[in-house]
């Protein structure tokens, strides 16, 4: 067994203990075992990444990790029981992020001219998606916060915006495919970051939950798409879950 | 090269069916613990960050993939704390209920 099929397996058993867990959940008792059984999958992922062939930088990437956990843990452990719902959507926002960068990356690293037409797609995908998951939850965020109104806020020609907008990104992804430009992509980013905060803006009060539910699943399918991009099943199946559990 | 990507398809689309079995029949208490929980699990995109930290050759890639990795761990170690945190308060409820009905009963003992 070569290295690589055996990463593959470790991959495969992680993608089975997140189904494990997703279905733990439909019973109370079960759930934190389910939990448990998820975070070791995660650990063992995580864990036999850094034996993938030919990986640099690793010394920078325990850093990024190290400053990860530092941050992450405190905020997930000291915050009050009520501002939860806000540490959900801060958290699936940042995964949309690392989704979009992971993307970006990858258009940036290889040499998108010489890639087939599905790739640069699923690439593009993945920095739209996870853009708008980003700043999306990090406007219901703000939202949860009561730093703004938590109620809808609206301007005439909304609706309008948020279409030209849409058309917009539509526009670029397809200019990015014919000319695999580097600058339309920084473009298609900044306008996906727009639409986020635009779709995210007029939903208030009692609807913010539900978005958060749905942002998730959009992360879920920015992971995914990453997952197709670099030929890596574990992100496809563990993304497309959640982007059906939305 | 069709294959591969048709490959990748087919573990997308059964991917599809069995998020939507899997989740069908969670019950609605356990909707925000089932959030939260599937918002760790989408944390997996780490892997995929320290792949592209790790595959990088110019500069620039290399800052992109460092906060790539950042955000990923925060996603992963933010999301399953907060998960655990939530289904500890399930499991502690019943107990308080029951602490309840004793205090109570001693109440009308005494």
């Amino acid at each position: 067994m070569t290295r690589g099929t055996a990463i593959d397996l470790c991959y495969l058993v992680a993608a089975i203990t997140f189904i494990l867990a997703l279905k733990g959940l439909s019973s109370p008792k079960r759930a934190r075992a389910g939990t448990f059984v998820a975070m070791a999958g995660m650990f063992l992922a995580i864990f036999v990444t850094f034996f993938q062939p030919g990986l640099h930088h690793q010394l920078w990437i325990y850093i990024a990790m190290a400053i990860g956990v530092v941050i992450g843990l405190p905020a997930a452990r000291l915050v009050k029981m009520t501002a939860m719902p806000q540490l959900v959507a801060i958290f699936n926002g940042v995964g949309g992020g690392a989704a979009a960068l992971v993307s970006i990356t990858t258009f940036i690293g290889s040499n998108p001219k010489q890639e087939a037409t599905y790739k640069v797609l699923e690439v593009l995908i993945g920095v739209f998606i996870g853009t708008v998951s980003f700043s999306g939850s990090a406007i219901a965020f703000i939202k949860l916060q009561e730093l703004i109104t938590g109620r809808p806020i609206t301007y005439p020609g909304q609706q309008i915006v948020n279409a030209l907008l849409a058309l917009a990104a539509i526009a670029l992804i397809v200019a990015v495919l014919v000319t695999a430009s580097t600058t339309l992509l920084w473009i298609l980013l900044a306008v996906s970051f727009v639409i986020g905060i635009g779709v995210v803006l007029p939903i208030g009060g009692a609807d913010v939950p539900v978005l958060i539910s749905l942002l998730n699943s959009l992360t879920g399918l920015a992971v995914a798409a990453s997952g197709f991009t670099l030929g890596n099943n574990v992100l496809i199946v563990a993304g497309t879950l959640v982007g059906a559990s939305g | 090269m069709g294959n591969v990507l048709l490959q990748y398809l087919t573990v997308f689309i059964l991917s599809v069916f069995v998020g939507i079995e899997v989740i069908s029949r969670v019950p609605s208490v356990l909707h925000t613990p089932l959030m939260s929980g599937s918002n760790a699990i989408h944390g997996v995109i780490l892997v995929g960050a320290i792949l592209v930290m790790g595959h990088a050759t110019t500069n620039l890639e290399q800052v992109l993939g460092f906060f790539a990795v950042i955000l990923a761990t925060l996603n992963v170690v933010g999301g399953f704390a907060v998960t655990d945190r939530m289904l500890e308060m399930f499991k502690t409820k019943p107990e308080d209920k029951k602490k309840k009905v004793i205090d109570e009963t001693d109440e009308v003992i005494s």
